[in-house]
């Protein structure tokens, strides 16, 4: 029989690490927000205040479209790489996980280098339609980077996902008469759902707190990050930039419990 | 006829391949194959690991396709164009391949769910079923939380619910213990019998093709080697593979003069009367033919080992070393080990091959 303390040795490390990164810093923080011109109110600033909180909407809308179109994106790679061998798979493979290896404000590169002025896009629509096509500093191009930077992620939690899933499920249900609709309805998309959820909420933090490819991007959108960022700097109000982080904490914690009560709804009610 | 059974429409197709062929990567997997299967026949596709029973499956399901066209029939009518979904057949996997997310009853009606059946009928339908397969109690339980042995009834079930033209069956009893297979081979057999409907069962265990099948396709190498009847597989096998993968066979090989088999192995002086002419020849016989004699065309043979089998006990005993010989005699006689019997077996039930080159 292994002995209490040592569980509680096993569990220091963790515990030490969250006291030091996660509660002492969150305490300090909830400090100084109270200490913000409008004091504790500050937290509901990011809902009260009308720029403050179209930011959130935009921010959140951003975020749960990034997460809708990353997942639709990576569940039909996943189950196109899985359970399949063609020539050029592991280069595909490789292709699409290859932004793995940049920072954000790199993807908000690359995409003024695809959509931005002197973009790939805009030459190309000038020398055939005489038209500008700009899109890099909108929201799409936001949108762009934000799925081109959480692809790989989410592709390789779905990949390992699918790769698992018994084909013969799929040719069990075929010989019941299922159609391609119904066996994802029913086999597939069941299957991968323990993934999708982790990969989505994943996926879904990461958009709402993107700060690398919003800081290239948006220079005329005020995203969550970007207002904590001014509201710090250029403001200097600390107590403002405070609230607001903890409010983005809190908000993108409640959406994902949120999403997770509900995932376990559905797969119990199968 | 079972009263049970009549609540059932008939629903076995004859199915006929002809020249059937499959060929993986330049590999011929299934050499051109003919077969007949009867409207409601059991036939089982018996075989070692790779000879290409699950393709053979596979084929007549049409989750593989063969090389050329027109090579399957089901009651005359073409089907090799027609996919699986279109096909009408009921599949029973190793694995069962359940669907995790169901219960017991939504695994059993899927297949008239998306055939778009009224719940009603279906309610009605799958209910009939679970009390075929004595599952009633665990209508609502999650596929998840019922045991190997109800999750193998429930797959047949669901097979069974669409009522499909085939059933076809990949070594269905393979993951549970040996017990209940016994158990279960039993009972689906009956039950296949009950339906009436032209089953194809692929297994590599003798005594489950022995029990289900109406006749047996013994395959070697994607080749059928022997079909018929399990009596005349096992009594009468067609070549020396079949003689040695059905069943235990004593095999002797050597010249005959006089009608008299001499094995030509150093150190030994066996002798079987085999009756015929002059030839080479080799020799085959079953444990349970042997008996115990002192005459002239009498095999001696050293016993190693004795097992107990309430009627009968199992020698094993060699006539040189090395070359080994079983024997199933009355276990009322006793045997020491090292102990020398002299025996011979009916010379009708000795099965002889031409020696190959
Ligand atoms: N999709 C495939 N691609 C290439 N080769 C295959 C494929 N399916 C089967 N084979 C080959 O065909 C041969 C027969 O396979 P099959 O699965 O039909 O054997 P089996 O008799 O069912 O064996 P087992 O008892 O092990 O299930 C094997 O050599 C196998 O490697
Ligand atoms: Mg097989």
């Amino acid at each position: 029989m292994r002995s209490r303390s040592f569980d509680v040795l096993l569990i220091l490390p963790a515990a030490i690490f969250t006291l030091a990164f996660l509660i002492l810093p969150l305490a300090r923080l909830t400090v100084e927000a109270g200490t913000g011109p409008s004091g504790f109110a500050g937290f509901f600033a990011i809902l009260t205040e009308a720029r403050y909180r179209n930011s959130l909407l935009v921010t959140l809308a951003l975020s749960i479209v990034t997460t809708l179109a990353t997942l639709a994106l990576a569940t039909i790679a996943a189950q196109t790489l899985a359970h399949r061998k063609f020539p050029g798979r592991g280069l595909l493979l490789s292709l699409m996980t290859f932004p793995l290896a940049f920072p954000g404000v790199v993807v908000g590169f690359m995409i003024i280098l695809f959509g931005g002025r002197l973009g790939l896009v805009n030459s190309l629509s000038m020398a055939a339609f005489g038209t500008r096509a700009i899109f890099a500093y909108s929201l799409f191009g936001l949108f762009l980077g934000y799925v081109y930077f959480s692809v790989p992620r989410v592709l390789l939690t779905l990949l390992a996902a699918a790769e698992k899933l018994d084909p013969s499920l799929v040719e069990a249900a075929r010989s019941l008469g299922a159609g391609p609709l119904a066996i994802q309805r029913d086999v597939v998309l069941p299957a991968l759902f323990p993934a999708m959820y982790t990969g989505g909420a994943l996926c879904f933090a990461t958009a709402m707190g993107a700060f690398g490819t919003a800081f290239t991007l948006a220079t005329s959108i005020d995203v969550v990050p970007m207002l904590i960022y001014t509201e710090f700097t250029l403001a200097t109000n600390a107590g403002m930039a405070a609230s607001i982080s903890i409010a983005l904490g809190a908000i993108t914690w409640a959406a994902l419990a949120l999403a997770r009560s509900r995932a376990m709804r559905d797969t119990k009610g199968g | 006829m079972n009263a049970r059974a009549e609540a059932f429409t008939r629903c076995g197709s004859a199915i006929t391949t002809n020249a059937l062929t499959k060929t993986f990567h330049g590999h011929t997997v299934l050499q051109p194959t003919h077969l007949e299967i009867a409207s409601g026949e059991i036939l089982v596709l018996l075989g070692p690991s790779g000879c290409g029973k699950t393709t053979l499956l596979r084929l007549i399901a049409g989750l593989e396709q063969p090389d050329g066209p027109n090579m399957i029939r089901f009651d005359g009518e073409d089907v090799s164009a027609l996919p699986i979904e279109k096909r009408n057949v009921g599949m029973v996997f190793q694995s069962y391949a359940l669907f995790p997310n169901m219960t017991v009853a939504e695994n059993v009606g899927y297949g008239l769910k998306v055939k778009g059946i009224r719940r009603k009928q279906r309610e009605s339908e799958t209910k009939r079923l679970l009390a075929l397969v004595g599952l009633e109690d665990y209508a609502d339980r999650r596929i998840t939380t019922v045991s190997g042995g109800q999750r193998q009834r429930t797959a047949l079930a669901r097979a069974l619910a669409i009522k499909p033209r085939v059933l076809l069956l990949d070594e269905p009893l393979a993951a549970l213990d040996a017990v209940l297979r016994e158990r279960l081979r039993v009972e689906i057999g009956l039950l296949l019998r009950e339906f009436g409907i032209t089953a194809v069962y692929v297994t590599h265990d003798q005594a489950e093709a022995m029990a289900i099948g109406d006749r047996i396709a013994v395959m070697q190498r994607g080749r059928i080697e022997q079909i018929g009847a399990p009596k005349a597989i096992y009594h009468r096998p067609a070549n020396d593979f079949v003689a040695d993968f059905v069943g235990t066979m004593n095999r002797l090989e050597g010249r005959v003069s006089d009608g008299i088999l001499a094995v030509d192995a150093e150190h030994t002086q066996a002798r079987l009367r085999v009756g015929g002419g002059d030839r080479s020849a080799v020799v085959c016989f079953r444990p349970e033919v042997a008996r115990l004699t002192a005459g002239p065309g009498a095999i001696r043979a050293r016993v190693i080992a004795t097992t107990f089998f309430g009627a009968t006990q199992r020698l094993v005993a060699e006539v040189a070393p090395g070359r080994q010989l079983q024997l199933d005699l009355a276990s009322s006689l006793h045997f020491a080990p090292g102990q020398i019997v002299a025996f011979d077996a009916d010379p009708q039930a000795i099965i002889e091959f031409e020696k190959d080159a």
